[in-house]
């Protein structure tokens, strides 16, 4: 799974130097790690602004995070996993959220999941194996007043059914990633 | 800062203020239905009718009436448009000039909006939420002022415990006594943080407060931090909330121009910070102790209270927390006077709640009520009751800490000791009507399902509980339970109620607790006979 090569030691401090693969990301991330002081409580911080360079975290990212705060790697990897919103795998190239709050729920948000779980062969949580479409759910996106709601790629549709929720997503199946 | 440049601010936006106000509503519910691109169209609309001089267009916060958006208020005359598609605007900027338009009205006569009593969310959908002036116009940050200059930090804790005020968190602590406690603890490093992880689902009163009215917000965090004598300030935020967190950010950036934040506030000795941390998905953080340990960048798991917050908290040190709402109480009490805030209410609950209403109910959006209020005035009146010829069944409070309080409870007032006692809390607000279609024991599974997902794991009860609680109810619900499994399952929701460590395993049983108070026949009726026993004698109650 790992698409990142752990990064070798640097030096006796622990202290990184860009990255090894020459991934400009790296770099970016480092500088917004040491505008943060280094400080070991913006570990958070510093995996949010990982995950929306990379768009997930692996292995050698977190090893990498872990170097720059200089805290260990289980500490890191035990924050990453702990989080919903941290993913440790890559995710699809469009992403189908659908909320399952309580307002949603009793609004028929399930039957929703079931659609699109069947349309797209994945189990919620998936990705589709051409990498096409992540289906999600959300435990409460705080849309309740436009029950049941999806979000397609960051944009929040109100009031969806199976079938409008099938029609959004219908181009993400069938054409495989980009 | 100083008074004058307050009031020169003040009175520099309403000299500025022109004919005709139009607002449109660009909080989250009405923005998912292209409510950005109506604004623009109206920016539009004003510019080609050569309006501009007499036409202001202002994108505000919640403007409540949620399942209508996206809405759009023009004054004068006070005309409530909803619905509003880009392709409307021309003909309602016409209107201002006495045209027609197809657009559906809405009534602002209705009791949605005249029940409500708005001090929370007083500026709600009325102010521009990306512009302090707009802020300042409206009294804003005058609080903050006449605390720091003419009250001493004790006086202002007992004006707080004076009003009444209670935690809008859920659980009800007074503020003042929190406060007070936070107060007296010697320390040369305190901490203030705003609770604003909106965890529960079907609550979205903190994220509309952030997204309408974030620098009340902030004036209430500064006013406390003077009271106890904190100088830095953390705000934690669901990632969930990306509008909420910009706006925050941007007022943040606003109030420290203006020198409301940072060192010498309104040029007294006073100085306090604030910080945004962003949670990342998991609702035990909305637990004090479990919040502080992630805005420290460790997991989020709480531990065992005392000590508590007040005495040690973050990093240690003492640290108050407070709900958003709670902190958005603060400036309009310290305005008008604890005897104000003490004389709305009932005895024991004083001011209004806020309350997201949503479910099978034809009005959802965002109420805010005076405490006592009877359920019933606020799903019928204001909610219009169940829609499409349903019934309504049962209101669902607290979220997954809460119970569901069954259709011949309606008559009972809104307040934190008498939501208590039939067994469902006030909660942070969500408030969820549910009809004679939903399952009440599987309303109770979802609601199991999402603790035995939430559970941090620390504690065993809570651990293990839920999943075999879960494991029950969906026996029950596939028709292979027995009378004993139900036996099984009531002795587990007492013993996770009464041994888990924080709040959340504390709670969890709650919503079969509820349901199987108020409709029990619903789960005896999916149960199966015992094995070896005559089918249509209902086995007797293990003792």
């Amino acid at each position: 799974m790992s698409t990142i090569a752990t990064p070798k030691q640097t030096g006796p401090s622990g202290a990184t130097a860009g990255h090894p693969s020459g991934d400009k990301r790296f770099k970016i991330l480092e500088v917004f790690i040491k505008r943060q002081q280094q400080r070991q409580d913006a570990l958070i911080e510093v995996l949010h602004k990982a995950q929306e360079l990379f768009g997930f975290l692996d292995d050698g990212l977190l090893y990498f995070v872990a170097q720059g705060l200089r805290l260990p790697p289980s500490r890191v990897y035990g924050v990453a996993t702990f989080y919903h919103f941290f993913k440790l795998k890559p995710q699809g190239a469009h992403t189908c959220v659908v909320c399952m709050g309580t307002a949603c729920y009793v609004k028929g948000a399930n039957r929703i999941v079931e659609a699109l779980e069947q349309a797209a062969g994945i189990k919620a949580g998936g990705t589709t194996a051409d990498g096409g479409m992540s289906l999600l759910t959300a435990r409460c996106i705080g849309a309740c007043g436009i029950a049941p709601a999806v979000v397609y790629d960051d944009v929040v549709a109100p009031r969806q059914t199976p079938e409008s929720a099938l029609e959004r997503v219908k181009g993400w199946l069938n054409h495989g990633a980009r | 800062m100083v008074l004058a440049e307050l009031v020169e601010i003040k009175e520099r936006e309403r000299a500025a203020q022109k004919r005709v106000l139009i607002t449109c509503c660009l909080a989250a519910g009405c923005m998912s239905s292209e409510a950005r691109l109506v604004k623009e169209a109206l920016d539009r609309a004003v510019k080609a009718a050569g309006l501009e001089n007499d036409v202001e267009v202002r994108g505000v916060g919640c403007m409540k009436l949620c399942c209508e958006g996206p809405l759009v208020l023009i004054d004068p005359p006070g005309a409530l448009y909803q619905k509003v598609r880009p392709a409307d605007a021309d003909s309602l900027v016409g209107t201002i000039r006495g045209g027609t338009t197809h657009v559906e009205r809405g009534d602002l006569n209705s009791p949605f909006f005249t029940k409500q009593l708005a001090i929370v969310l007083e500026n709600c959908g009325i102010v521009d939420p990306e512009r302090i002036e707009s802020y300042i116009a409206r009294d804003g940050y005058v609080a903050l002022r006449n605390v720091l200059r003419d009250m001493a930090p004790s006086e202002v804790v007992s004006e707080i415990t004076k009003s009444g005020l209670r935690g809008r968190g859920g659980a009800g602590y007074p503020t003042g006594l929190k406060w007070a406690t936070v107060a007296k603890t010697q320390s040369t490093k305190k901490y203030v943080i705003c609770n604003a992880d909106e965890g529960d689902p079907g609550a979205f009163m903190d994220r509309s407060v952030l997204e309408s009215d974030p620098h009340r917000v902030l004036e209430g965090m500064i006013i406390a931090a003077y009271a106890v004598g904190a100088d830095q300030g953390y705000i934690y935020v669901r990632a969930e909330y990306p509008l909420a967190i910009a706006r925050l950010q941007t007022a943040i950036r606003q109030a420290k121009q203006h020198g409301l934040l940072g060192s010498g506030i309104f040029e007294s000795p006073f100085h306090f910070n604030v910080e945004i941390r962003i949670g990342a998905g998991a609702f035990v953080c909305g637990e004090e102790t479990a919040l502080m340990a992630s805005v420290e960048g460790r997991r989020g798991q709480p531990r065992p209270r005392p000590p508590y917050p007040a005495e040690s908290g973050l990093f240690g040190q003492p640290t108050l927390i407070n709900n958003v709402e709670t902190f958005a109480n603060v400036p309009p009490i310290i305005r008008n006077g604890a005897g104000w805030f003490a004389g709305i209410g009932t005895e024991k609950s004083k001011g209004t709640k806020v309350f997201a209403l949503a479910g099978k109910v034809r009005n959802t959006g965002l109420i805010e009520v005076p405490m006592g209020m009877p359920l019933r005035e606020i799903v019928e009146d204001m909610g219009g009751g169940a829609p499409d010829g349903g019934r309504i069944k049962a209101v669902q409070t607290g979220g997954p800490s809460g119970g569901c309080i069954p259709a011949t409870h309606l008559d009972t007032p809104v307040d934190y000791e008498s939501l208590t006692k039939l067994g469902s809390i006030m909660g942070s607000g969500g408030m969820i009507v549910m009809d004679e279609r939903d399952n009440m024991v599987d309303v109770a599974r979802f609601f199991m399902e999402f603790c035995m997902d939430e559970s941090c794991g620390k504690c065993i009860p809570c651990r293990a509980g839920t999943v075999q609680m879960h494991e029950l109810l969906r026996k029950i619900l596939a028709r292979q339970a027995t009378v004993r499994d139900l036996a099984t399952l009531e002795d587990l929701c007492d013993l996770v109620k009464h041994t888990s460590l924080c709040g959340l395993g504390q709670t969890a049983p709650n919503p079969v607790l509820s349901t199987l108070r108020f409709f029990r026949p619903e789960y005896l009726a999916l149960l199966q006979p015992e094995p070896g026993k005559a089918a249509d004698t209902p086995a007797p109650q293990p003792a």
